[in-house]
């Protein structure tokens, strides 16, 4: 299957072994040996090369291809979650760097495979991005690529407005026809003999009368009965759209899922290859010679710009730590307790847990459950953390605070959601006159003005009717609305539970 | 090997080429492009395309970061950008720097003020050598060798005399053998322009003046190399005498006499004579004044110089007069009465920055 050269074959062989022996558990990996253009070219497309054609790929590749010859940035490698789980091999790098790659992406690879968050996301995903090109290539054909992509811009512009626990939870159970205790409202009758009825209530008006009641109740449920993250999928159920743009739609809200759980696990999912990798490098594969330039490249990856988190470091250190702790039984009630430093700095209860421990961890965490765990006082003093803030006056990003409870609440609020701003679709029938009402659950920092806008603009060419937004503008709670062609800002008091 | 990418990329880019189209009116008028030319690209400055979300807005989510300092230190700048104009220059966010040929850029020019393509005039066209190895010959030096033939002879002359052994390949060439690169002489036919730029740089001519001509001087100059192999540019300044000066004396010089325009004349159609017959060269002349003559005599020479010597081996000739608040502008309305309806001259009067546009309209619209 692989189509690797002798060496790097054997060498593939020899590290999967290694992976295996120290418990590791992943799906058949498939590695391909591409030069710098192709590598680029897969990273553009987010990784598989059957992606369909769009002109963001195009920058993303213009991009990495300038930083490459500028020497800016080089990709080593690159992981696709699937089974077979595919990666790629930078051709012209020294065979100490394919070694790391090839550990790194074992570890990865046991990651995708058992981290929880990633349960749901679809295996067969290389099959299901060729499927999609395909059908995003046959609309182009009949409706024109400018048309086909210009909907796509638009749909990109709304991928990140999905719920990404909602594959986990069924919420709307399929509905049975529940009666509920409040009846069906009925026609006020006027008294009449029985044999006088149908004149003074003739049938085909009390029925026409009914059916209009009927009609308003139904009218006043709310739409949707409660507020929706998943905004794709409220508009992929409820817009007025042609086929091909529905499908176009779920195509994208489809890939964004897949993509979810990665975002959800950055920090996690490289600390544990830059673990596992530096584990099997040092204990298992490097040969003398090569150390040096391991150790060079290792420090590359884990260093970084000063000042900034790198999520390699602030992972694999997290889970050094989460080691040692649960070798030593530096948890539970009786060490957080112990308030002697001294006695706390020798701690160790000999439990050995720390392995079993962390491969636990890397089963049910994400990142946000991960930093909320086990990013310990100690952790944040060791390791300098700090938060820093955009100074106005300034004009500065400055250091703010190291407090570890700031630093923590900070780090997590920056990992909820994907670190993006959580709109819900409020009313689907807005003003009963069929407008979309989202509303956007402010926490403290506003949207991004001109972005906000643009993307409604957007919303409103999937939607059809004029779309509005209750947000916070200037520490206002203000409601934007854009009709098609023009937009309204308006200050609100009322809101819209 | 093509990539699949390279649609995208290619497509891309045409996006890109659109905006760049979309804005090319504002480039034209404001001079930006001058500084950023290479030899064969220039580099144009585009806001960066990005798919809007809703995100949050930078200012206010500052982050967590790692490292040494205390409370209110600033963050290198390397990292996060610091508000130069106003506090709120958020980082990450960056410009797009496009390269694009000038080559393209004259197309997207001619495209976008519907310039027609220029025709060499007749019998300019003269004919250069140019060499190429694409042949193979029996001698030559040894550092043109052409390895695989000389390979494939002896090959074929130690099978045929019987001396090769599979076994033991090894081939020896002898002289007989030896293939060499060699080259052919391809005739190919070269138009070679000339630019001559006159300018007015008498005390009238203020700095604003002088940028118009400047910026307006760029897209000549790009529209021609765009048709022509060769392009020299010559500059001539002029007050009350005229001489030739090289490029940023050209645009830098500022005189404070009087005008004489035809002295710049006489001394443009004497370059001409010495320099350019005007059988192998196609001749543009372009004069920027704000209008303002000494004499009615001196125009009326003018007039004569340009009837005579000048306008019977010009390609073009371009007068653009520059509004200034010294001049009278009455040069323009002589030149239009004496030439109004030749089609060699080419007229234009250009108010201000935004004038440009028309002006290099004008000039160039004639596709001579």
């Amino acid at each position: 299957m692989s189509s690797l050269p002798k060496n790097l074959a054997e060498l593939q062989e020899e590290i999967e072994a290694h992976a295996r022996s120290y418990g590791l558990d992943f799906f058949p990996v498939i590695f391909e040996l591409l030069d710098y253009r192709g590598l680029n070219q897969v990273a553009s497309y987010g990784g598989f090369p059957t992606r369909y054609p769009h002109w963001r790929f195009g920058m993303e590749y213009e991009y990495l291809s300038k930083s490459y010859s500028y020497g800016l940035s080089k990709i080593y490698e690159m992981v696709i979650n699937n089974d077979p789980c595919y990666a790629y091999l930078l051709e012209c790098n020294q065979i100490v760097d394919q070694k790391l790659v090839m550990a790194h992406v074992y570890a990865h690879c046991d990651f995708f495979k058992n981290n929880l968050a990633f349960s749901k996301t679809n295996r067969k995903m290389m099959d299901v991005m060729a499927n999609h090109a395909t059908r995003i290539r046959r609309y182009m054909d009949a409706h024109g690529v400018e048309m086909v992509e210009n909907f796509i811009d638009a749909c990109l512009s709304l991928e990140n407005l999905i719920d990404p626990h909602s594959p986990f939870i069924v919420r709307e159970r399929p509905k049975e026809r529940q009666e509920t205790e409040e009846s069906r409202p009925q026609v006020r009758r006027m008294k009449s003999k029985s044999y006088m009825n149908d004149y003074v209530n003739p049938p085909e008006c009390v029925e026409a009368r009914q059916k209009k009641l009927d009609e308003e109740a139904k009218r006043k449920k709310r739409f949707p009965e409660s507020p929706q993250r998943d905004v794709l999928k409220f508009l992929i159920d409820h817009s007025p759209l042609e086929n091909w743009r529905r499908d176009v739609l779920s195509m994208v809200r489809e890939e964004a899922y897949y993509y979810g759980p990665q975002a959800q696990t950055k920090i996690m999912n490289e600390g544990w290859a830059t673990y596992w990798h530096s584990k099997l490098m040092t204990e298992k594969v490097l040969t003398d010679a090569e150390i040096i330039d391991y150790a060079d490249h290792h420090s590359g990856t884990l260093g970084g710009r000063s000042g900034r988190l790198n999520p390699y470091k602030l992972g694999v250190e997290l889970y050094r730590n989460i080691e040692e702790r649960w070798n030593k039984g530096r948890f539970g009630k009786e060490f957080d307790d112990c308030e002697d430093l001294v006695e706390r700095a020798r701690w160790d209860r000999k439990t050995g847990q720390g392995r079993e421990k962390i491969f636990e961890v890397r089963k049910h965490c994400t990142d946000v459950t991960f930093i909320d765990n086990y990013l310990t006082e100690d952790f944040c003093r060791e390791h300098k953390l700090f938060i820093y803030d955009f100074n106005q006056k300034t004009g500065m990003y400055q250091i703010s605070d190291r407090d570890f409870r700031k630093v923590k609440q900070r780090l997590l609020f920056q990992l909820t959601n994907f670190g993006q701003p959580f709109i819900y679709v409020v009313d689907g029938n807005f003003r009963n006159k069929g407008e979309l009402l989202l509303q956007h659950k402010y926490e403290g920092v506003e949207l991004k003005h001109d972005y906000a806008r643009d993307t409604l603009r957007n919303i409103q060419r999937v939607w059809g009717r004029p779309v509005n937004l209750d947000t916070v503008v200037d520490e206002k709670a203000r409601r934007i609305t854009f009709d098609g062609e023009d937009f309204e800002e308006k200050d609100v008091s009322d809101k819209v539970a | 090997m093509i990539l699949r990418i390279e649609q995208d990329h290619n497509r891309f880019k045409q996006i890109i080429r659109g905006r760049i189209k979309k804005e090319l009116k504002k480039y034209i008028s404001s001079g930006e492009l001058i500084g950023r030319r290479g030899k064969d690209f220039i580099s144009i400055p585009l806001p960066q395309i990005r798919i809007p979300q809703f995100i949050y807005g930078p200012k206010q989510t500052g982050g967590v970061g790692q490292g040494e300092g205390a409370i209110g230190t600033v963050l290198g700048a390397g990292e996060v950008e610091s508000g130069k104009q106003e506090a709120g220059n958020q980082p990450g966010e960056h410009l797009l720097e496009v390269d694009i040929s000038l080559d393209e850029l004259a197309e997207m020019l001619g495209e976008e003020l519907e310039l027609p393509e220029i025709k060499p005039k007749g019998r300019k066209n003269i004919l250069s050598n140019k060499d190429r190895y694409t042949g193979i010959s029996r001698y030559g030096p040894e550092t043109l060798r052409h390895f695989k033939r000389t390979y494939k002879e002896t090959l074929k002359r130690s099978i045929s005399t019987g001396t090769y052994r599979p076994e033991y390949p090894i081939l020896i060439p002898i002289r007989a053998d030896k293939r060499f690169r060699s080259w052919k002489s391809a005739a190919m036919p070269q138009a070679n322009a000339v630019i001559i730029y006159m300018m007015d740089v008498s005390g009238s001519m203020g700095e604003e003046q002088k940028e118009i001509v400047r910026i307006e001087s760029f897209w000549i100059d790009t529209w021609l190399r765009h048709h022509y192999k060769g392009v020299e540019i010559r500059y001539i300044i002029h007050d009350a005498e005229a001489r030739e000066v090289d490029r940023d004396t050209f645009y830098h010089t500022r005189e404070s006499g009087g005008t004489v325009i035809s002295a710049a004349y006489k001394l443009c159609s004497k370059i001409v004579d010495l320099e350019y017959p005007a059988d192998e060269w196609n001749i543009y002349c372009l004069h920027f004044s704000d209008g303002d003559n000494w004499s009615q005599g001196d125009t009326e020479e003018c007039v004569t110089i340009l009837k005579g010597q000048v306008l019977p081996r010009v390609n073009l000739f371009c007068y653009g007069q520059v509004e200034s608040p010294y001049g009278t502008g009455q040069f323009l309305v002589d030149l239009k009465e004496a030439y109004g309806e030749d089609e060699r001259v080419a007229l234009s009067k250009i108010e201000n920055k935004e004038g440009i546009y028309q002006s290099i309209k004008d000039f160039l619209g004639r596709g001579r």
